[in-house]
């Protein structure tokens, strides 16, 4: 059985993010890169799947050339080996031309099982996977927090909101995870160091044979701002009871929030 | 040319789906064209007046038992094929668990780029929509060159605003023949009651300050007294004292209520993401020093054992 994780690099979570002098993006350089996390999931999943079932584990991921250091990240935690569709000499990808770029570089990979993040932490965009999914022609199911597999067939548990569905899929079949699936690994010593050894297959966009049309954005970003919201930051002083009078009060005659 | 607007129902219309139709007539009229609402489900049948003053010409029904339940294999094709029959402009969903899934995947299907979870969408000889970026550290405002142009939009930031707009005509759709991949075996819905953490109004959330999972009972009073959501920070996520949908911050759920009220949370940025678009917030907070009041409106520096129970007791004698 293969497993393919597709896994993003995208900005720290704990990272202050500016806006640039073109109004229109955020300033990347001095940030520190890692992998989305809910993908961390997605890989932990594919290597219990090689613990148990002796699964093959590839990480694919399309992004600049310092995506090497994720996918290296995701070798340390037990893949296999790794692709990186390189968009070094690309133009700004949207979520479509992202999807047909994965597409392309898993047409021939031959996996029985696609794993993502239910979104990546950056452009929040929830959608690259499903893409994916149905450009392949396969089955999918997103945010799932449970995932069995016996024989071909996948049963999983789909988040809603306060619910869930249970599903079963025929294999091949991709699948997006949510935080509550399992707990990701943290690699340990010898296994970083048997990462350094694993293969990661550079593949350069232009190779994928991609019509120019195919990747171009039908979505183009006009401005970009911080949310610049004052809020009053007023400590109510008082003892107990009053504070909790003086808190009801505001909240309810001046503010209208009850 | 028309705009049409993707109606999410579990059973009844969702609350999403009228602010969705809200946001889409609106859209619609800005650009001159008729507002097309689609709806799949059981059955709309007792619905369609709730439907009035919403500014939509034609609702579609795909009414059948087996489309109760959202399917992808089976929702999908159905909304392909009136987005190409209708030869739609602009097409509007909700971000919801299962609509941000099935705008996803007609946007493959028709090849086009979409703008998921916006916070609002407007004509300006085309789309444009408002998208936070980084759970909302960043806001961007997006053009749509595509046709159609496809978003969808965030619940509980759109007010739902009626018109004198007449209850729709009802065109109903056949039901297409469909080969299930994905099989349904169980649904589990929120008890009743339970008030869904994206969509409340107010929202008490929990951190690590809780000191463990004795501490829910007493922010559920709180919450009870409220009408509230029960949130919490990742570290008592982490710590296995909440299940993990109640997570707020950059890697749980963005919440929008009138009022968030934080209790032992000390603010990290990640949690503040989750927690900005609130329109108040509230800390109760012991340490005089923690980030939450550099990002509050109200604080109270207090043992939230000591302060969350008299503030209950307060509502409960005021509301
Ligand atoms: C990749 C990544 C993603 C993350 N995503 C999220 C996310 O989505 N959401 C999130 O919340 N965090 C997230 N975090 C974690 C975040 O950085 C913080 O660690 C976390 O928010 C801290 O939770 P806390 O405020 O409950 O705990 P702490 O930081 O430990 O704060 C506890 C607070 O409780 C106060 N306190 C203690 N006892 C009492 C008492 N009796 N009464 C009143 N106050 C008391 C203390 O003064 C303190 O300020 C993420 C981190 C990473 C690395
Ligand atoms: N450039 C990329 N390379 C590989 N995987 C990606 C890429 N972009 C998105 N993904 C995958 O798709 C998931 C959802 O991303 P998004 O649709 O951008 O929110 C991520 O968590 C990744 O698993």
């Amino acid at each position: 059985m293969k497993v393919v994780v597709l896994i993003k690099r995208v900005p720290d979570t704990a990272s202050e993010l500016q806006v640039a002098a073109d109004g229109k993006s955020v300033v990347t350089g001095g940030l520190k890169f890692v992998m989305s996390p809910y993908d961390e999931h997605a890989v932990e999943l594919a290597i219990q799947l090689k613990e148990s079932h002796g699964a093959e584990v590839v990480v694919l991921s399309a992004g600049p050339p310092e995506t090497k250091e994720i996918i290296r990240s995701a070798l340390a935690m037990g893949a296999d080996s790794g692709i990186l569709v390189d968009t070094a000499q690309l133009g700004a990808l949207t979520c479509r031309g992202t999807a047909r770029l994965l597409a392309a570089a898993l047409a021939d990979l031959g996996a029985d099982l696609v794993v993502a993040g239910k979104q990546a932490v950056d452009d929040d965009a929830a959608q690259v996977p499903e893409r994916v999914a149905e450009l392949l022609g396969i089955p999918h199911a997103s945010v799932i927090t449970r995932f069995e597999l016996s024989g071909t067939t996948a049963s999983v548990d789909r988040e809603i909101e306060g619910g869930q569905y249970t599903l079963e899929l025929p294999l091949p079949a991709l699948f997006t995870t949510q935080k509550g699936i399992n707990t990701p690994r943290y690699p340990t010593l010898p296994n970083i160091m048997k990462a350094k050894k694993k293969e990661i297959r550079e593949v350069p966009a232009a190779q994928l044979g991609l019509a120019a049309d195919s990747l171009s954005a039908q979505a183009t970003t006009e401005a970009m701002t911080l949310p610049r919201q004052q809020r009053l930051c007023r400590v109510i002083e008082g003892d107990n009871a009053q504070r909790v009078k003086e808190l009801v009060r505001v909240l309810h005659m001046e503010e209208k929030v009850l | 040319m028309s705009v049409l607007v993707l109606l999410e129902q579990r059973g009844r219309l969702r609350k999403c789906a009228f602010e969705a139709a809200s946001a889409a007539r609106d859209t619609a009229r800005a650009a001159g064209v008729p507002l097309n609402a689609l709806y799949i489900g059981q059955s709309l049948a007792d619905e369609t007046a709730e439907l009035a003053g919403l500014g939509i010409a034609q609702v579609f029904a795909c009414e059948n038992e087996a489309l109760k339940y959202y399917s992808n294999d089976a929702y999908v094709g159905i909304v392909e094929g009136l987005v190409r029959e209708l030869g739609a402009q602009v097409v509007i969903g909700s971000a919801s668990a299962l609509g941000k899934e099935l705008c996803a995947s007609v946007a493959a299907r028709l090849d086009v780029d979409l703008i998921q979870d916006c916070v609002s969408c407007a004509w300006d000889n085309g789309l444009t929509a408002v998208k936070p970026l980084y759970a909302g550290k960043v806001l961007s405002t997006v053009r749509l060159t595509g046709t159609p142009a496809m978003v969808s939009l965030r619940p509980n930031v759109v007010s739902v605003v009626r018109d004198e707009s007449p209850v729709p005509a009802i065109v109903h759709r056949p039901m297409p023949e469909v080969s299930l991949r994905s099989v349904l075996k169980a649904v589990s819905e929120a008890a009743a009651g339970v008030v869904e953490l994206t969509e409340a109004k107010v929202v008490v959330s929990g951190g690590r300050g809780l000191g463990g999972p004795e501490g829910w009972p007493v922010l559920k009073e709180l919450c009870t007294a409220l009408g509230a959501a029960l949130g919490a920070s990742r570290a008592a996520v982490d710590s296995g004292w909440i299940h993990h949908s109640h997570q707020v911050g950059q890697t749980g759920k963005v919440v929008c209520p009138d009022l968030y009220i934080a209790c032992g949370i000390s603010g990290a940025i990640q949690h503040q993401a989750g927690m900005r678009p609130a329109k108040i917030i509230v800390a109760i907070n012991k340490d005089p020093s923690a980030t939450i009041f550099k990002v509050c409106d109200y604080g109270i520096v207090g043992d939230l054992y000591e302060i969350v129970p008299l503030l209950t007791q307060e509502l409960k004698e005021t509301l």
